[in-house]
């Protein structure tokens, strides 16, 4: 699974921006400013940052559910079209699965209504062979790790535990057969123990079907767990990627540093960043981190040389893979 | 739902009103006659007072009350259940399409809701119903076309709420179009709440049905509470105090419109969680 | 007789149309005065009935049993105004909603001067104010804050209301029941730091729960890990998280991976199956159904807490063979 090959990527975007009229009604929200992402055939993708960071809106761009305002979205380098009959094939190919599995799933529906919705709406093509309905649903149902599955068919969601839900929302978007799977916070509500198994879950699913992710989360032992790349990322832009081990282990952004070092355990002293996370309708000039970088409040920036292109320049948008931080001091030697 | 329904006593007393009238106005055909109704050959002295031949009197035909007040029954109820069915229903797909799509949908239809909304009822219906050619069928549609902004508005909350449900955006990530979302989502959790909208809005159809009959905009054949009434006006019943013909259709009405209300608020606590809290 | 918070023999179960659900079962639990007692546990463990217990704040539903002694003093016995003095002036509590937890409709300010108010009643609207802006700067929020709303906060600076609120009557303990959840991570290590600050401080004792072992370790001093009601598990903090001996308290530590650690890179850990129904507990050990090392003997009866080391408790028969396995 290595991503230094040169497979073709099966979801990618490229200069994409996601804007919205700020709640306030003045100005625009630049939740997603200028992205370029690859997601690789088998390839588990982390990408990380906190909430307001414009992950979540990445992650619907992506599933189809939102329409960009620039840029595009390709699946095996085609561009995805938004008309509804082209869109409606899309999204059967890249599923979302939400954090809350309470909430995504509709109390009054059993478990087999909820898990064969994506069969009735795509219809006969759905089956994909399998005889009925009915099987297909109890396929899905066992290969997210319900079983025997006719046990659960007849059950509402307020009959399951937490992680029973979730694997309801997961085999959900299995019965579809995607290419793709979208997961938003997968495990953010789900109990300690139980996060350990859906996380074991989608390394299986890629393992046994080949099937590819994009993992959105604030928790970095997530991707130390399960993720093969990082994206991180910071006010709509990403702002360091590369594989796991590099960006966890040798971080070159100033933000992915603090992100690693208040983890619990972390072990380094951590550097905990003043303020909230910014507002996406007023973005920095220049460095859109500048006003909470802690090498600029130390001066390493000014000793570096660089505090001036801080100030003035903002990174270019990082390339779609490989091994890059949106940093000015990360580029001096 | 139900088990929760039956504490409540004051909705149950309304319900077992409205079954015992429903039931009189099916079966009045069995024990009421044409003839006992006919202006013509109607059976007793016109403006009778009560007494043990004629329990309620007779009215300005010399017709039993009792028989013209239990026949009433059947106009009245069916103008109120027709026109809650029309005004519920254009509420209903109103109040989803604004609530689902949004935007300039959402706008325009709002708007011109709201211009409903403040439309005087009575003045709109009585233009209607004197436009239309009178008739039962006039009544319904003058009804229907005022009552449904309410619905709208109370349905259009309700769909908005439920379109911010998580299962929601499942079900567009699932490929599901308007049509699905609409149908399999937003509908049935609508529906317990366009139920007691329902019974809510049949109390005010019956009154509105009354006062355009009492105001001759009705069908003048037909025997209704608020056609009864109308008579007694024209008659002078009002001034020589013949409180007989008036007391029972404007009982009736009362009655069956509170009764509708009971149930109406009883369902709204069973089925609104929130409501349910705070007793 | 120093604990400023003793739990002696506390049993809860809350009445229910089929029958009564044990959400407590026999906890025994001591926190020193200027101590940080880290309390561990998912959801339905019983952790949150435990915070509630400790100032009355249970339904009325709820059936407690055993003694609650906040510095000497049972809860249970105490007359109703009695208790209200002694919430807030000398134990108050840190919810996790803050969104929930304050008044939409009122300013943040007001809010905090309540208890000032209401436990001092000698106390002037200036004196109280004075107080709050003291208190909104000891959070991190500038004084000018107190006339904000709710809603007109992040989710962070509301948390940081609700700390300025606990701290209004100059509590002896505090009680914070996942005061992190659902905030971002750096928000989290603000609202952390700022906590551990602030006890340390004015020497307040806390009571910190949550789920994740890691931050307790890293904030409290002794580790309580709990399971199906009862303490599963109970020593100092870095050597619980280090070391657990209990294969619960094991599995709560390894949830969350140590970055850097190769063991856990693409070895997601969990445990299968889901905590036990309250109302329908396995006989013997509770845990013993997702346990990889139950044996015969677990099913038999639920073992009581014993030692398992220099200060150190563990409510397992297998303790040797879990702590071989390393």
């Amino acid at each position: 699974m290595s991503t230094e090959t040169v497979v073709k990527p099966v979801l990618s975007v490229r200069e994409l921006y996601v804007s919205y009229r700020a709640r306030d009604g003045r100005g625009r929200a630049r939740a997603v400013d200028g992205v370029d992402l690859d997601i690789a055939p088998g390839e588990i993708v982390a990408l990380v940052g906190e909430s307001g960071c414009g992950k979540s809106t990445l992650a619907r761009a992506l599933t189809g559910l939102v329409v960009p305002t620039a840029g595009q979205v390709l699946r095996d380098g085609v561009p995805v079209s938004y008309k509804s009959r082209a869109l409606k094939a899309y999204r059967r190919g890249v599923q979302l699965v939400l954090q809350d599995p309470t909430g995504a799933l509709n109390p009054r529906r059993t478990v087999y209504e909820a898990v064969a919705e994506g069969l009735r709406i795509h219809g006969k093509s759905a089956l994909a062979g399998f005889p009925n309905e009915k099987a297909k649903v109890a396929d899905a149902l066992s290969r997210a790790g319900l079983r025997p599955p006719e046990r659960f068919f007849d059950l509402h969601p307020h009959q399951l535990s937490g992680g029973q839900r979730q694997r309801v929302v997961i085999a959900g978007a299995l019965v579809l057969d995607p290419q793709v799977l979208v997961a938003d916070e997968p495990v953010a509500s789900l109990d300690a123990s139980v996060r350990g198994e859906i996380l074991k879950l989608m390394l299986d699913l890629r393992a046994s079907a080949g099937l590819s992710a994009l993992v959105v989360t604030h928790d970095l032992g997530l991707a130390w767990n399960i993720a093969d790349r990082v994206a991180v990322m910071y006010l709509g832009r990403i702002v360091e990627t590369g594989t796991v081990e590099e960006v966890l282990t040798a971080p070159q952004h100033p933000y992915t540093r603090a992100l690693l070092s208040v983890v619990a355990e972390s072990g380094a002293e951590p550097v905990i960043l003043t303020g909230e996370t910014p507002d996406s309708a007023a973005i920095p000039a220049g460095c859109r981190f500048r006003p909470r970088c802690p090498l600029v409040a130390s001066g390493e920036a000014e000793r570096l040389g660089v505090a001036g292109r801080c100030r003035g320049v903002d990174p270019e948008p990082l390339p779609a893979s490989g091994r890059h931080a949106a940093c000015h001091a990360a580029e001096v030697p | 739902m139900i088990a929760d329904f039956r504490h409540r006593r004051a909705g149950l007393v309304g319900l077992a009103f409205l079954v015992l009238t429903a039931v009189a106005a099916l079966a009045a055909p069995l024990f009421i006659s044409a003839e006992d109704l006919s202006a013509v050959f109607a059976p007793g002295v016109p403006r009778q007072a009560p007494s043990g031949h004629f329990l309620l009197g007779t009215d300005a035909y010399g017709r039993s009350m009792v028989a013209v007040t239990i026949w009433g029954a059947r106009i009245s109820l069916t103008v109120g259940l027709l026109a809650t069915l029309l005004a519920v229903g254009i509420g209903a797909l109103v109040g989803v399409a604004a609530g689902h799509f949004g935007g300039w949908v959402d706008t325009v239809l709002m708007r011109v809701t709201d211009w409903f909304l403040v439309l005087p009822v009575l003045v709109l219906a009585t233009a209607l119903a004197s436009v239309l050619t009178p008739g039962v069928g006039t009544v319904v549609i003058a009804i229907g076309v005022t009552a449904w902004p309410t619905a709208a508005r109370v349905v259009r909350a309700q769909t908005l709420s439920v379109e911010s449900r998580p299962y929601i955006e499942r079900a567009k990530a699932l490929g599901g179009g308007h049509w699905h979302v609409m149908r399999r989502h937003i509908l049935p959790n609508v529906m317990p709440l366009m139920l007691a909208q329902a019974t809510l809005t049949v109390s005010a159809a019956i009154l509105t049905e009354a006062t355009l009959a009492f105001l001759g905009l009705s069908d003048p054949t037909k025997v209704s509470w608020g056609t009864t009434l109308q008579l007694a006006r024209a008659v002078g019943a009002v001034s020589a105090g013949d409180w007989w013909i008036l007391l029972p259709p404007g009982a009736a009405i009362i009655a069956v419109a509170l009764a509708f209300t009971l149930v109406g608020r009883a369902l709204e606590q069973v089925l609104n969680p929130r409501l349910q809290e705070r007793m | 007789m120093n604990d400023v918070l003793r739990l002696e023999n506390l049993y809860v179960s809350y009445k229910t149309a089929a029958g009564p659900v044990p959400t407590v079962r026999g906890v025994n639990l001591a926190l020193p005065a200027g101590g940080r007692l880290g309390l561990a546990g998912e959801s339905g463990c019983g952790k949150s009935t435990l915070a509630g217990a400790v100032l009355r704040l249970l339904p009325k539903s709820a059936d407690v049993s055993g003694r609650i002694l906040l510095d000497g003093e049972d809860v249970q016995t105490m007359t109703w105004g009695r208790l209200r003095a002694v919430r807030w002036a000398e134990a108050s509590i840190v919810f996790q909603g803050a969104m929930h937890s304050l008044n939409p409709v009122r300013r943040v300010g007001d809010q905090i001067a309540e208890p000032i108010l209401v436990h001092d009643r000698g106390v002037s609207r200036t004196a109280a104010d004075r107080r709050v802006a003291t208190l909104l700067d000891q959070v991190g929020l500038v004084a000018a804050r107190a006339a904000a709303y709710p809603h007109e906060l992040s989710g962070g600076q509301r948390q940081r209301v609700m700390i300025a609120m606990a701290l209004a009557c100059s509590p002896q303990l505090i009680v914070a029941d996942e005061p992190t959840t659902a905030l971002d991570v750096m928000i989290q290590a603000q609202i952390l730091r700022l906590i551990g600050e602030l006890v340390a401080e004015h020497g307040i004792s806390l009571l910190m729960i949550s789920h994740d072992l890691a931050v307790l370790a890293e904030h409290c001093d002794r580790l309580a890990v709990m399971y199906a009601g009862r303490i599963a598990e109970e020593g100092p903090a870095g050597e619980v998280f280090a070391d657990a001996r209990h294969p619960y308290g094991r599995a709560l530590a390894e949830a969350f991976p140590r970055i850097g650690d190769a063991a856990s890179r693409r070895g997601p850990r969990g445990l299968p199956g889901d905590p036990p129904d309250p109302a329908h507990l396995p006989e013997g050990c509770a845990f013993a159904p997702r346990c990889t090392f139950a044996a015969e003997e677990c099913r038999a009866a639920e073992p009581a807490l014993a030692a398992a080391g220099e200060g150190r408790t563990a409510a397992c028969v297998r303790v040797d063979v879990v702590r071989e396995a390393g």
